[in-house]
């Protein structure tokens, strides 16, 4: 009996520790959600220029599906040797990350970073590609 | 009946929560519903569990599975199935908790004219079931992503080689592929095996079809229908923090999505699901077979009405001396 | 089996289940698949309720007024006195895992023998009365009420399981429907529905001792006509004595060996191995029963009948118990004598006189088993054995259910054959050891009004027996229970007609070598030793 009062006591105690643990880890602790910086001289360059900010597709759009725009630019570039694309407004670009992309998003730790590291997600891109200094803005 | 009931349920439960956003009921599908679900699953569980340990084990029981402890070292015991200490019955535990152990035991029966009963190995029913606990729980262990401001290793770790394959973008995961797959098998076993048809209860569909719906609209966010990933991050951090918000623009998919997951929660302590916590506390696994060696306690052993032997001498006396018995009183 | 079908006919079984609902499929008894009703006499013996003459197959089962209230009441006490009851009523997932593992499904083929069904008989009222889910919504939930169809859906199945364990082998939360089974017979002893096969012997029992009815003086002429027999065979008389004081063990073996053969071969056993090592023990004929048919009526009728093992024990002062081979007596020694009845600290831990080996193992207990015992003489090489006496037999060993899932008795009793025997041969794996068949008639099944349901029973069994006879020529069935005994020689006859069975310590007093023995002519059964036919 002794033992089985353990064995009781040891689930219950399992199981509080495992799914109470986002209650009690998270408590007293500030939620905090990223906020993306857009004020590299690229963009406000481009900003004084046009008179907006946008990329190469609208920001919706480029928030969720931006990894797999970059797949589709990879495998156009790398596979069929095509560098241009074609956005939804009819209007052309260069297909390139470090070009195209991070000229814009020149602060890769205050705009890529501040997401992926918020939902721990790791993409690869920069296993190949080098990510260029920062300039502070 | 037994299958359509469950499904149209969970068919129900992706209307209702379409339906409750399409009306502006945000507040009531990201924060109360979840709220609600999350008190009944712990205190349910809670509430099962020290209800099972409320009744006592009188007896020690367990299924015996391989030679025991002997007398002498030279027969060997089997430690694991059959265990008389402590840290082996941990150990079977572990490989039950684990590993399925007794399932992994399976046998297909089969018989053939001419009066030829076969045993054949059977893995298919573990192999479903370990591949569908084992990717729900690395799925579970995943989402701890959206539960903490900063991401620690281990989650990351789960995340990085349940991706590992590095199929598409975003990355697909392999546990999302064998989720569905085993889910799925577990449902076409019940249809298409007829004893386990006839021996399903819609209860039995039910989790499945709701785990179905849950694991669809969860990969529909991921690879399809995307929704805006900070803003749900930023409400589930809000629930778990005890400071609800509802952040704008997330579609309604993530709420369909969390509905399932609230009703899943809900229903769990209510169910068949509670195997769970039960697995940890059946007699016939977690109990040493040392029932010889140190006596077992029954809390409520009681005396019983028992024939002595003097009652028994006095109904016998006289035969008894015949055959030249003692007795004990002439 | 006198009349009814054939083996041919018995084995053309069909594992489709019926195309309606298991809840909408009434029960039939049929003829030969079930035991009589238990007799009032025998009930009022055992100061046990509603006690009268009933039979199953009549409409009116002379049920008392509120027998409803009766076993909700029954069961919602006993789900807060057994953790695995609650338990096993909760946690199934119907997974499906033990349904082919029960021998009467795979003899039979009725789905509702799928333990996983029989034990849904008990979890559907269950879910009626004691679950929110099933008060809300009935049938939808898996919940049904408790009408008297399934009051007799009830007795119809939980008397045909043997609580063999086979099924918590295979199932990933243990559940096992032995427990199930065994809470359902209490339930149905709480309004008076035992089988007479059942009652009559846990009476006879109670009162006398054994199982049998055997009186005191009958046992010991039982025993004289065996020492007769060993007398003619060996030329050696021996003398063993009966509920004597001061003796050093208590030995206690199922009644089942003092009444017919092959079980009294077995017991003949026993006496030539005790006497050639000069034992200093006793029979006791109070305590001459070490099965246990209480077990298969209530928890509280089994501490009832095994109380009188301890009594005994204490009362000649005895150092401690030799039990003989049995298997469900085993469980119940194994698994619940020192709790019901100990602890037996009159007792001393069971030291062999002979090898000087201490059983550490049963040091709270104080009782152990005699192949326990054999085998460590075998090994410390303290008995003369000539296994070529046992050449005409090519024997395979069935392992009891008891011994194997509720102890974990494997290797001794095998050590034993090996060393008396030079011809052994393994069953398949799937039906020995801990994977063992039942041998379709155990829990007090073995009456003979249900011979087909326990050839269906024993059909799994048999047909490793039939297996191995084809491959290897075995004639010899050699198992460590008296149940066994009995009941697998009719289901040998039946199914693998040229099988015969033996106990262990049989096969054992064949090649024992006695001190001063005459030049053996035969063995136990009085037929001409191997190399002896001609004379």
């Amino acid at each position: 009996m002794k033992n089985a009062g353990k064995v009781v006591i040891g689930v219950v105690i399992g199981f509080v520790v495992v799914f109470g643990f986002p209650f009690y880890y998270n408590l007293g602790k500030a939620n905090v959600p990223p906020k993306l910086k857009y004020d590299t001289p690229a963009i406000l360059q481009y900003e004084k220029q046009y008179g907006k900010k946008e990329c190469v597709e609208s920001k919706e759009f480029m928030s969720a599906e931006h990894m797999q725009l970059l797949n589709q630019w990879r495998d156009a570039v790398v596979r069929n040797g095509d560098r241009i694309y074609v956005n939804s407004r009819g209007e052309s670009f260069h297909m390139s990350l470090q070009n195209t992309c991070l000229n814009c998003h020149s602060n890769k730790k205050e705009f890529c970073d501040k997401c992926h590291n918020y939902l721990a997600v790791n993409p690869y891109c920069f296993s190949c590609h080098i990510v260029p200094k920062e300039k502070q803005s | 009946m037994k299958i359509l009931l469950p499904l149209f349920t969970v068919i129900a439960l992706v209307v209702i929560a379409f339906v409750g956003v399409q009306a502006n009921l945000h507040a009531l599908f990201g924060i109360v519903i979840p709220y609600a679900a999350v008190l009944i699953f712990m205190f349910g569980f809670i509430f099962k569990v020290l209800k099972w340990g409320r009744s006592p084990v009188p007896f020690r029981i367990p299924t015996t599975a391989g030679q025991m402890k002997s007398f002498a070292p030279w027969i060997k015991q089997n430690k694991l199935d059959n265990p008389s200490s402590r840290l082996g019955v941990f150990g079977r535990m572990l490989l039950e908790v684990f590993l399925f152990r007794s399932l992994f035991r399976n046998t297909k029966t089969q018989l053939y004219p001419g009066t030829k009963l076969t045993y054949g190995s059977e893995k298919f029913l573990w192999l479903g079931g370990l591949a569908f606990h084992w990717s729900f729980l690395i799925i579970f262990v995943r989402h701890f992503r959206f539960f903490m401001q900063t991401v620690p290793y281990p989650i990351q770790l789960a995340e990085h080689l349940d991706s590992f394959l590095q199929i598409g973008a975003p990355l697909l995961y392999i546990t999302d592929v064998v989720l569905v797959g085993a889910v799925t098998f577990l449902f076409l076993r019940r249809v298409f095996m007829p004893q386990i048809k006839y021996i399903s209860l819609p209860a039995d569909y039910f989790p499945l079809f709701l785990i179905l719906g849950i694991a669809t609209t969860g990969i529909m966010m991921r690879y399809f229908t995307k929704v805006p990933v900070v803003r749900v991050k930023e409400l589930v951090m809000g629930l778990v923090s005890f400071q609800p918000v509802i952040p704008e623009g997330i579609g309604s998919i993530f709420y369909i999505h969390l509905f399932l997951v609230s009703t899943l929660l809900a229903y769990f302590p209510l169910s068949k699901l509670m195997h769970m916590g039960g697995v940890f506390l059946s007699p016939t696994r977690n109990m040493a077979n040392n029932s010889r060696e140190v006596r077992h306690i029954n809390p409520w052993n009681y005396p019983v009405h028992v024939h002595t032997y003097d009652q028994y001498e006095d109904d016998f006396r006289e035969k008894m001396k015949k055959a030249g018995l003692p007795v004990e009183k002439e | 089996m006198a009349k009814g079908p054939t083996p041919e006919e018995l084995s053309n079984i069909d594992y489709t289940p019926p195309p309606k609902e298991w809840m909408d499929v009434p029960t039939v008894f049929k003829p030969g698949t079930f035991c009589w009703g238990a007799k009032g006499k025998n009930l009022q013996i055992l100061e046990f309720p509603n006690a009268r003459d009933w039979t199953p197959v009549e409409e009116d089962w002379k049920l008392p007024e509120n027998w409803q209230e009766i076993l909700l009441e029954g069961m919602k006490e006993r789900l807060g006195k057994y953790r695995s009851f609650q338990l096993f009523m909760d946690i199934c997932v119907r997974c499906g895992a033990c349904a082919d593992k029960c021998h009467f499904f795979v003899g039979g083929g009725d789905p509702k023998n799928m333990p996983v069904l029989r034990a849904e008989l008990l979890r559907s009222v269950y879910r009626k009365h004691f679950t929110t889910a099933g008060k809300m919504l009935g049938k939808v939930a898996g919940a049904r009420e408790l009408t008297l169809d399934v009051l007799k859906e009830w007795w119809y199945y939980f008397f045909q399981c043997t609580e063999c364990r086979r099924c918590s082998l295979f199932c990933p939360y243990g559940i096992d429907q032995a427990e199930i089974t065994m809470m359902g017979r209490e339930l149905l002893n709480l309004i008076g529905l035992n089988t007479d096969w059942i009652s009559g012997p846990v009476a006879n029992c109670y009162m006398k001792g054994n199982h049998l009815g055997l009186e005191p003086h009958t046992i010991v002429s039982n025993i004289e006509y065996m020492l007769d027999d060993i007398e003619t065979i060996t030329g050696i008389k021996i003398n063993p004595s009966f509920n004597r004081k001061g003796a050093e063990i208590l030995f206690v073996t199922p009644s089942g060996d003092l009444f017919a053969d092959p079980g009294t071969y077995t017991c003949m056993g026993y006496l030539m191995l005790f006497h050639e090592l000069g034992l200093d023990y006793t029979w006791s004929t109070y305590a001459s029963e070490g099965g246990n048919f209480g077990f298969f009526t209530s928890n509280e009728m089994a501490k009832r009948l095994n109380s009188k093992i301890y009594a005994e024990a204490k009362r000649l002062g005895v150092k401690y118990i030799i039990g003989g081979e049995c298997g469900h007596m085993w469980r119940v020694i194994h698994q619940y004598m020192d709790t019901w009845n100990g602890p037996a600290d009159f007792l001393e831990v069971p030291v062999s006189p002979i090898t000087g080996t201490r059983f550490d193992t049963a040091k709270s207990l104080k009782m152990i088993h005699i192949a326990e015992f054999t085998a460590d003489l075998i090994n410390h090489g303290k008995l003369k054995l000539d296994p070529s006496r046992n050449d005409d037999l090519v024997v395979t060993y069935h392992d009891s259910c008891n011994t194997s899932r509720g102890m974990g008795l494997l290797e001794e009793p095998r050590y034993i054959i090996k060393n008396v025997c030079n011809h052994f041969h393994e069953m398949p794996e799937n039906t020995i050891r801990e994977q063992t068949f039942c041998c379709g008639s155990g829990t007090g099944l073995n009456a003979g009004e249900n011979m087909e349901l326990r050839m269906r029973g024993g059909f799994p069994r048999a047909n490793a027996v039939k297996y191995v006879k084809e491959k290897h020529g075995v004639n010899m069935l050699a198992n460590i229970c008296a149940i066994d005994r009995a009941t697998l020689s009719a289901a040998v006859d039946y199914w693998v007609p040229g099988v015969r069975v033996t106990g262990v310590h049989e096969l054992v007093a064949n090649a024992l070598i006695m001190k001063g023995e005459k030049k053996r002519e035969t063995n136990l059964r009085g037929e001409p030793l191997p190399g002896k036919e001609g004379n």
